[in-house]
């Protein structure tokens, strides 16, 4: 039987919306229920690339990601449930002049904020990944704390802790309409019945566009298929998230020995498209075997797809909506939602029971930013 | 079954792996392929799911055909990076 009353209801069961629950209950909040249209990490969760870097070059990105590895770190053991962090840093490879500048400034920032991140010859990038083919490379930089976690793990460790303390959470179950009133939220209406609340949190990802026209509001983000693909298991080859934001492309070897990678492709159109295409997997295969050649060797197993949700600035959109009390969004993560997780879920739950962060960002990363002018644009996104 | 039975080759996953994913209330095929890596490996499920659909048709009481399946993603045998980085031919098909 649906429930009928919550204090505070959350649309969503990948990473953002199950650690958001966690925390909130962590935090001392009851009656708080989450709603899933399918199974938990079936949606960008589910389907991202599950990495995790600090190297950024804005300063909030890197101070979110820098909170978020501390979490990472012990979360295994605070969420009893091992989520495999493997932590072989992200190797970022700076192919022209204007991204040596760039990486020149991001490193200065995220070292200013106590990030181990080093600007690195292509000799020193050559032996962190000796199968790197170097030509072209300029330079590189690495951040060795950077690295990898299960995402579907993460997703279900934060869904069962929550649990324990009391969440309830109801899968396949779609949410239709919220109801308002006087810039207000009432109620939320599902496919299985109706709850009363006053608390509504959009962590929809892909669809927190949907869910926010739901509540009258059009949200400043849209949603944009990425590809990925991922091999066979293979021996260990390199430990390290390789990247290149120019050659656009991402890689790594997870520690079951699958490599996965993925790229962006600028042309695709904004939408719920979440179909597989056979020129991505061979773009990709090329993309990747130029700079790695001894991958032309190794299989592709698998292909698939999902949505980046894309804020005007590649920063994630925290808060409450400022034209309706009660409507909190985390959303707009723009590809990173896994690996920030772990903080902006501590941050919401903060902002909803007390009205303060410990990071102070109620006044950085609130959606009216947009409104005030003040863009800072995240310029390291694949 | 006994639980050391394996039941996806590939990934070397057991029936004990599997019941103790239903038994916490994880009964789709999908949420048992994400919890257990079962179905993720090379053969992309063609050899364990139909094993795992009767187990969970079995457990929650349902026929199989009112199970919902996973999506089969491509490609439909493995294919080397290196094949594919090679096809060119777009043109010629």
């Amino acid at each position: 039987m649906m429930i009928k009353n919550a204090d505070i209801v959350i649309i969503g069961g990948g990473v953002i919306g199950c650690s958001i629950a966690y925390n909130l209950a962590k935090l001392g909040a009851e009656d708080i229920v989450l709603l899933e249209k399918n199974t938990l990490a079936s949606g960008s969760t589910g389907r991202c690339g599950a990495g995790i870097r600090q190297q950024f070059g804005t300063e909030m990105n890197c101070i979110l990601a820098r909170e978020s590895i501390k979490i990472f770190e012990n979360l295994s053991e605070e969420l009893d449930y091992e989520i495999e962090l493997n932590q072989g840093g992200y190797l970022i490879l700076a192919y022209t002049e204007r991204e040596v500048n760039q990486f020149k400034k991001n490193v200065a920032l995220q070292q200013s904020l106590g990030i181990d991140s080093r600007f690195i010859t292509v000799k020193e990038a050559k032996e962190i990944v000796p199968p790197l083919n170097t030509e072209g490379v300029l330079a590189a930089t690495f951040c060795p704390t950077d690295g990898h976690a299960d995402p579907f793990k993460t997703n279900f460790a934060y869904a069962e802790a929550a649990k324990r303390l009391g969440v309830k959470i109801y899968t396949f179950t779609e949410v239709k309409e919220i109801e308002t009133k006087n810039n207000r939220i009432v109620a939320v209406n599902t496919d299985k019945g109706k709850i009363f609340t006053s608390i509504v949190v959009n962590a929809a990802g892909g669809y927190s566009g949907v869910i926010g026209k739901m509540a009258g509001l059009d949200l400043p983000v849209y949603s944009q298929r990425h590809q990925i693909l991922i091999t066979e298991p293979v021996d260990p080859l390199f430990r390290p998230m390789l990247m290149s934001f120019s050659h656009n492309f991402y890689c790594q070897q997870t520690p079951h020995g699958s490599i996965i990678m993925g790229f962006g492709d600028p042309n695709e159109p904004k939408g719920y498209d979440m179909g597989s295409s056979w020129q991505f997997a061979r773009e990709m295969a090329q993309k990747i075997t130029a700079v790695v050649p001894l991958l032309k060797e190794v299989s592709m197993v698998r292909q698939w797809a999902g949505l980046y949700n894309v804020s005007p600035d590649a920063q994630p959109i925290l808060g409450e909506h400022p034209k309706m009390s009660g409507f909190y969004m985390a959303i707009g993560f723009s590809g990173h939602g896994f690996m920030l997780a772990p903080v902006t879920s501590k941050l919401i739950a903060e902002l909803i029971l007390t009205g303060r962060t410990s990071l102070s960002i109620e006044d950085k990363l609130d959606v009216g930013r947009f409104e005030r002018g003040e863009l800072i644009l995240e310029p390291s996104v694949v | 079954m006994k639980d050391e039975v394996i039941i996806c080759r590939c990934e070397d996953i057991t029936w004990g792996d599997i019941r103790k994913a239903l038994e916490k209330g994880y009964t789709t095929l999908d949420e048992i392929k994400r919890i257990t890596r079962a179905g993720m490996g090379r053969c992309q499920g063609k050899t364990c799911q139909r094993i795992i659909l009767n187990e969970i048709a079995r457990f929650c009481r349902k026929k199989i055909d009112e199970l919902p399946i996973s999506t089969f993603r491509p490609p439909t045998k493995p294919v080397k990076l290196g094949t594919l980085a090679g096809d060119n031919d777009d043109q010629k098909c």
